[in-house]
């Protein structure tokens, strides 16, 4: 008796092994972007082919690329 | 330089699907996920309008706030992008977003859900910029090539604007002046923020 006893209280336990709750993330902070830092794009150099033209770590003219291409979106300046 | 924005004017979509194919095209977007696509209001009756939507990179961006694992982050040009390393396909961003932009591709058996997948304003991901590892997570790094999104360079009758929203508004406002309707806007209300600092304009029964 005392051997079947202990045999359903061994399966208890090992059912309820599985119960337990792990965590998925291992260092939770609240409202904090937790993933890799990413590059900014003016941080690249332009590519060697194409008309992309800025200079490379400085924001300033790759907006002004940024807002020159921007313009091909706009018929009015495409054709007169 | 104010941030980046998209815009789509519903006078001039045809529902060509353009953009869809272009951005399926330039990102290798996998089968079943559509980072854009065209929605079609009053399909077939007169006053039928057509719209492009996907992310539209929200000012005040309900998917970082309810993400559990907090994998999402926003560049200096307002462009929202996720760590796919961090993200556990949970769906809660598709839950919050107002315009579905989330997608989720399928992984296994049973209908498990991959990694989440949303446009990306072509601007990539975390992974080194230009690399073969950005490409394959977050498709191609378009910004960083001093380029604009793919699926705004490529629309036909220029309908979907993308790009900084200075410039943008600008462009839309002289297409409104030149033909003289149209100039509500779909979409701008809910992704960033109403004019005048959040106040709701009087019902006048126009888009948002």
């Amino acid at each position: 008796m005392s051997r079947l006893k202990l045999v359903v209280a061994c399966m208890a336990l090992f059912g309820l092994s599985a119960c337990g709750e792990s965590d998925q993330v291992l260092t939770y902070k609240q409202g904090k972007y937790q993933g890799k830092t990413d590059t900014r794009a003016y941080e690249n150099e332009p590519l060697a082919y194409g008309d992309a033209k800025w200079t490379k770590g400085d924001r300033a003219s790759w907006e002004s690329q940024i807002r020159t291409r921007n313009q091909a979106q706009n018929e009015y300046r495409r054709a007169p | 330089m104010a941030r980046m924005k998209f815009l789509c004017d519903a006078e001039r979509c045809i529902e060509c699907n353009g953009c869809v194919t272009a951005c399926k095209q330039e990102h290798d977007v996998p089968w079943g996920v559509n980072r854009r696509r065209v929605v079609t209001i009053n399909d077939g009756v007169p006053g039928e309008r057509s719209i492009s939507v996907a992310c539209m990179h929200c000012s005040d961006a309900p998917c970082m706030a309810v993400c559990p694992v907090d994998c999402f982050y926003k560049t200096e040009d307002g462009v929202v992008l996720h760590d796919k390393d961090l993200c556990i396909g949970c769906g809660y961003c598709f839950y919050a977003c107002p315009f579905g932009a989330p997608q989720f591709p399928q992984a296994g058996a049973f209908g498990l859900r991959g990694k989440m997948d949303k446009c990306t304003f072509c601007a990539g991901g975390p992974e080194k910029d230009r690399s073969e590892e950005e490409f394959r997570k977050y498709g191609r790094n378009r910004l960083s090539e001093g380029k604009l999104p793919a699926c705004a360079e490529m629309c036909s009758t220029k309908a979907l604007l993308g790009g900084d929203g200075d410039v943008v508004a600008d462009i839309y406002r002289e297409r409104v002046l030149k033909r003289g309707k149209g100039a509500e806007v779909w979409g701008w209300g809910t992704a960033y923020g109403l004019p005048g600092g959040g106040q709701k304009p009087a019902a006048t029964g126009a888009k948002s």
